[in-house]
């Protein structure tokens, strides 16, 4: 297990969180920090609760008990203690520092590939309309769509569909960007181009968790993966120990060679 | 077939139908505007609201549905004046009561069309950090409305039509006009043919400006 995290301070903190979907209880007090610049992988089988997990941090989904932190702020409710619920414009200035990049795009289909980017930094960070419009076209560059600004997501491939998306989630300046299997939806030829942004951020220094399939992009662009299984966290540690193929954890050898045997 | 027909003295008193078309043009704008307003506002309020209010806004869509148009009008403009302290004009009543129906007809057309728009676009309205209100207006309404727009448009035809019953309360509108120079002429094949060919030349015009609205909405702001 990595202990670089446990001393410096996280950026996110995510402690003992459960949540039930009626009976079924979908995350077991799950622990997790993410360091600045740090990023992060959530693997494990389809159920395990990644998705839910990640959609906690940013409050799309609310939980039962336990506490997350984003620099050390609570992030849905007042204070962990009283469990009170922030108002909607708190919780919306919240989002507004976690970027999100979902495996459905969800861009809005109205606006242009620019237009798209600029809704959250005129409506939310206030921008005028020239300086959206100059940060959507920078970002739109670093993704390699500086000629597609002014096209409908319609006009997109999946693939660029799934860059603008990225794009629209890292201008609005994030402290941690949440990705969630964004590449699932995509055709496998177009994958790659959407890591390349990816791995490119992580360059950068941006600090990232994220949820995938790709175990071949997680172990090459990941600090940490975390396994979960049964919504809770079965294994933490770096690429080259989780993925290991000897490990010692049962659940997720069988994880494992279940996946190498329809990947491979 | 001895009948021969004779367009002469529909010329004589085209103004009755050409004005009369303009005053349905107007009783529809007036109305649809109206109940446009109605239909979003309650719409809005149906997807975010509690149970009371649903089953209220659903017992006036239902009411409005169910009851046939012209009774409408007859209730409006001669049942409610005497129960109530009001007098309006027969052109006032027609646009109250058409106001009030058509936002039936779109309180349903906008729900249906809040409800389909997909989840993964709200949820992308908040990552980013919008308001809730913020969502409505740049995320939920703009998807909204290009759902529904072939269905609005459908809706709009439709209350342009429905304002012929205006006529059976007096309200000088083309239909009005057709029955007046049949009263007055006695050509009604003639009269009938040119009304119902009005209607549909105005029909097609609307839809044809109801589809270049669509693309326009289907192009980029």
């Amino acid at each position: 297990m990595s202990t670089s995290s446990n001393d410096t301070p996280a950026l996110l903190d995510v402690r003992n969180v459960s949540k039930s979907f009626g009976a079924a209880q979908v995350l077991r007090s799950v622990s997790l920090r993410v360091a600045r610049g740090e990023v992060v992988t959530v693997i494990g089988p389809s159920g395990s609760g990644k998705t839910t997990l990640l959609r906690c941090v940013n409050f799309l989904e609310s939980y039962d008990s336990g506490s997350i932190r984003i620099d050390g702020k609570e992030v849905g409710f007042r204070d962990s203690g009283t469990r009170q619920r922030r108002s909607e414009r708190d919780l919306a200035a919240m989002r507004a520092e976690t970027g999100m990049v979902f495996q459905s795009f969800n861009l809005f289909p109205h606006l242009t590939a620019a237009g798209n980017i600029m809704l959250g930094l005129r409506k939310v960070r206030g921008k005028s309309e020239a300086e959206a419009r100059s940060i959507a076209e920078h970002w739109l560059g670093r993704v390699g769509l500086a000629h597609k600004a002014d096209s409908l997501p319609a006009e997109l491939s999946g693939g660029q569909q799934q860059r603008v998306g990225i794009a629209r989630a890292v201008a609005m300046e994030p402290k941690i960007l949440l990705l969630d299997e964004i590449t699932s939806a995509l055709d496998p030829e177009l994958v790659g181009e959407v890591l390349a942004v990816v791995r490119s951020l992580a360059e950068d220094g941006m600090t990232m968790l994220m949820v995938t399939h790709e175990m071949a992009f997680a172990r090459d662009a990941s600090s940490r993966i975390v396994f979960m299984a049964d919504g809770g966290v079965s294994a933490v540690g770096p690429p080259k120990e989780i993925l290991a193929a000897e490990t010692t954890n049962e659940r997720l050898r069988t994880f494992l060679a279940r996946f190498r045997a329809s990947h491979f | 077939m001895g009948y021969a027909l004779n367009f002469n003295l529909i010329w004589r008193h085209f103004d009755k139908l050409w004005g009369g078309l303009l005053l349905s043009l107007e009783l529809a704008v007036i109305s649809i505007a109206i109940g446009i307003v109605i239909g979003l506002v309650l719409a809005v309020w149906y997807v975010s609201a509690g149970r009371a209010v649903r089953a209220a806004i659903a017992a006036y869509v239902e009411f409005i549905r169910n009851v046939p148009l012209i009774l409408l009008v007859y209730l409006v403009f001669y049942g409610l004046p005497t129960v109530v302290d009001l007098a309006y004009s027969a052109q006032t009543s027609f646009i109250l009561t058409l106001s009030v129906y058509s936002g039936a007809y779109l309180v349903e057309v906008f729900r249906s069309g809040l409800e389909a728009v997909p989840r993964g676009q709200l949820d992308a309205g908040k990552a980013i950090g919008l308001t809730p209100w913020q969502r409505l207006v740049h995320v939920r309404l703009p998807t909204m409305l290009r759902i529904t727009l072939p269905a609005l448009s459908n809706t709009f035809i439709s209350l342009f039509k429905d304002t012929s019953i205006a006529s059976v309360i007096s309200v000088p509108e083309l239909t009005y006009g057709a029955q007046w120079i049949n009263f007055n002429t006695f050509r009604i094949v003639e009269v009938y043919l040119v009304t119902t060919a009005m209607y549909l030349f105005t029909g097609y015009a609307l839809l044809f400006a109801l589809r270049l609205v669509e693309r326009r909405f289907r192009a980029a702001r």
